[in-house]
């Protein structure tokens, strides 16, 4: 039983990881089926951010990773005016060769300045050892990170289903053309949610160190871990990105708990059955309509 | 090596009983270096790199007038592909005379058949797989193996740190698999016994632990037994051990001192206070060919720079060619250069060390290392010794090793 817990916990801490950084993916994946395989690279960017405020600035963990959504986004904004912007009519080869060679260009631009070693930032000492949550002691970084999971969460909810943001957002991933004929500017909504979204990925990256560790490599290492979350959550649904986060999440922690041999089998054998019970996702809608 | 060599060699061997050579003519001796230098694994190929060049640059005197000339190559990451690959060029295009380097196992494995048919010697300066000199016989290995510290910790952990049972977490790559044997041969000779194994992952990169150590903890071992690639793995995992409160748990973390390497202790942080570890080497060393060293090597790379067991495995390694270099005269042949490191000895800054003649691999302390605070830093302070360990593997014949 206490195997089970600790197994649900640290599979939810790194579930909310994976859907912090995701979710933006999932919703320019599913508004403007645009493959930005670049998406990890704006997560570390977000990391790299975190460690400099930190070790250069002497920045608070918590404000570091404030600015880094702020610093992400910012970037994001010129990108996506002077690069995304003229791919979103091309097509999904030349979209892919553009994310993927920027990748490129992170990685070797990161390796430049920060040098290939992983960098280490030193936590504040409420977030390191243990919390006593009452009826059993968690690691507190990770109880810290579904907190941080869980805000985004309710936050993304609200924004979504309650603003008539989130409600032009839901009808153009449903249908461009049409949400477009009533009116809305979805090129727009494409730029806020690219770099909210973006945004999101850089706090992930400032996240992710202290749980997977941040190197030059991050961006393409964990994409593929990115992709499935997008992929069995559905193109473009918050809920989707949630649940698929946290399932892939517990299924990998639990499969190297009780079968470590097994590496990281388990979450592909995991998105493989998923995806033949379901090719469109957990909550995706089927866009030839 | 051609017909010409062997003819001068032969005549000069000939000449040198009358004394009728008396000064040796210069040769330049090539030396193909193979080692990270780019990479997650940079810093391990920057610190034996280092501690080569401290070596040339301290004791010129020790090459016999010859002239060494190094041509490093970047092996990158431990597939053994890259690494073979540059070997096979060292070898046919710039014909050099000595092989040395190899940080990760895999790539001495895959360089050891070409060092074989090329007849070049290779000198191991890090890669720990215990049964790696047995795949060439022109290797020498001035490191250490993997039982040189698994195999008396097992012994030591249950007769001295109270280890009844214990756990192993290894990196799954060869070397984390040999010392999880001898580990597991040395506690179970003593009457320990293993609770659990548990492969943790690749050497590529560094994974999050936190599910394997939970395992781990809820088997409840009096010991846990880590080893992982030094570096970065080493820093996550005593921050997971840290973070999941295993030392409240009645946990000890041990291991081989890679897990505690120099230049990593510092970013370890408070987690790592007790840790005990073996191993050969360590910057804290207190014998004046160490404080030499350390002092030589602050002066050359900087006051924050620090030595370790790759740094020093350099050194040594650059002293054993050196004494190679000198005892064949600069005309340098595998079988020649294996003869001459059979049995040398040399006072090294981890304290005395000698090459077996039989295993070509090295003979040296086993320190016991404790995790101590001193002056505001972390300190490695030395509170035991097993003295001139030899490769228990090879010793024992067990598996890859007979």
């Amino acid at each position: 039983m206490t195997a089970v817990i600790s197994i649900l916990f640290d599979g939810l801490a790194y579930g909310m990881l994976l859907f912090v950084i995701s979710v933006g993916l999932s919703l320019t994946m599913g508004l403007m089926g645009f493959v930005n395989l670049a998406h990890g690279a704006f997560a570390m960017a977000g990391g790299y951010a975190t460690v400099s405020l930190m070790n250069g600035l002497d920045a608070p963990f918590a404000v570091s990773l404030g600015l880094a959504f702020v610093i992400v986004t910012a970037i994001s904004v010129p990108l996506e005016r002077l690069l995304y912007r003229r791919l979103y009519a091309a097509g999904e080869l030349d979209q892919v060769l553009l994310s993927i060679g920027l990748v490129f260009m992170a990685v070797a631009t990161v390796t430049f300045i920060y040098g290939p070693a992983p960098p280490s930032i030193a936590m504040p000492a409420f977030l390191t050892g243990q919390v006593d949550l009452g009826f059993r002691t968690v690691p507190a970084y990770r109880f810290f990170t579904i907190v941080v999971g869980l805000v985004m969460i309710v936050g993304l909810w609200l924004g979504f289903e309650r603003t008539l943001l989130g409600a032009k957002i839901r009808a153009a991933v449903d249908n461009r053309r049409m949400a477009r004929s009533v009116g809305i500017d979805v090129d727009r909504l494409f730029l806020l949610t690219f770099t909210l979204g973006s945004g999101l990925a850089g706090l992930g990256g400032g996240l992710a160190i202290e749980i997977v560790g941040m190197s030059p490599t991050f961006a393409i290492q964990y994409l593929v871990f990115f992709l499935i979350v997008v992929a069995v959550g559905g193109l473009g649904s918050v809920r989707g990105a949630f649940v698929a986060a946290v399932l892939l999440g517990v299924i990998d922690t639990a499969g190297k708990y009780y079968w470590p041999e097994g590496g990281a089998f388990f979450i592909y054998a995991a998105t493989v059955a998923l995806l033949l019970l379901k090719p469109a996702g957990l909550f995706g809608r089927d866009h030839a309509a | 090596m051609g017909p010409t060599h062997k003819l001068r060699r032969a005549v000069m061997a000939a000449l040198l009983p009358a004394g009728l050579i008396t000064t040796a003519a210069a040769e330049e001796v090539k030396i193909g270096v193979v080692l990270t230098y780019s990479g997650g694994a940079a810093s391990f190929g920057e610190q034996i790199d280092r501690g080569m060049n401290l070596y040339l640059k301290q004791h010129p005197e020790a090459f016999g007038g010859h002239e060494v000339k190094l041509i490093k190559r970047d092996s990158k990451r431990p597939g053994g592909d890259i690494a073979k690959n540059a070997v096979q060029e060292l070898i046919t295009r710039e014909k050099v005379d000595i092989l040395a380097g190899f940080v990760f196992s895999p790539n001495a494995m895959a360089s050891a058949p070409l060092a074989t048919q090329g007849k070049v010697p290779m000198i191991v300066m890090n890669a720990g797989t215990a049964w790696i000199p047995n795949l060439s016989p022109y290797i020498a290995r001035v490191s250490f193996t993997m039982w040189h510290s698994g195999y008396p910790m097992g012994k030591y952990a249950h007769d001295r740190l109270g280890c009844g049972t214990a756990a192993v977490g290894y990196t799954d790559y060869p070397p984390g698999k040999d010392s999880l044997n001898a580990f597991k041969t040395g506690l179970e000779e003593a009457g320990g016994k293993l609770l659990d194994a548990v492969p943790m992952g690749g050497p590529r990169e560094v994974p999050d632990f936190t599910p394997f150590f939970q395992r781990v903890k809820d088997k409840g071992p009096n010991c846990f037994y880590v080893f992982v690639p030094a570096g970065n793995h080493a820093a996550a995992v005593v921050k997971t051990y840290a973070a999941l409160g295993m030392r409240d748990a009645g946990i000890r973390l041990i291991g081989p001192g890679d897990i505690t390497q120099d230049t990593k202790l510092q970013g370890m942080g408070d987690a790592a206070l007790d840790m005990i570890t073996m191993h050969h080497y360590a910057a804290d060393y207190d014998n004046p060919q160490n404080r030499a060293f350390v002092a030589a090597w602050k002066a050359e790379y900087g006051a924050d720079s620090t030595t370790d067991f790759m740094a020093v495995q350099g050194w040594d390694g650059m002293a054993a060619i050196a004494h190679a270099i000198t005892a064949q005269n600069g005309d340098i042949s595998a079988e020649g250069t294996i003869a001459a490191l059979a049995g040398w000895t040399f006072d090294s800054p981890r304290g005395r060390i000698m090459i077996d003649a039989e295993t070509r691999d090295i003979v040296h302390d086993a320190n016991v290392h404790r995790i101590v605070k001193k002056d505001g830093r972390l300190a490695i302070q030395v509170i035991d010794t097993v003295p001139q360990v030899k490769d228990p593997c090879k010793a024992l014949k067990i598996g890859k090793c007979k």
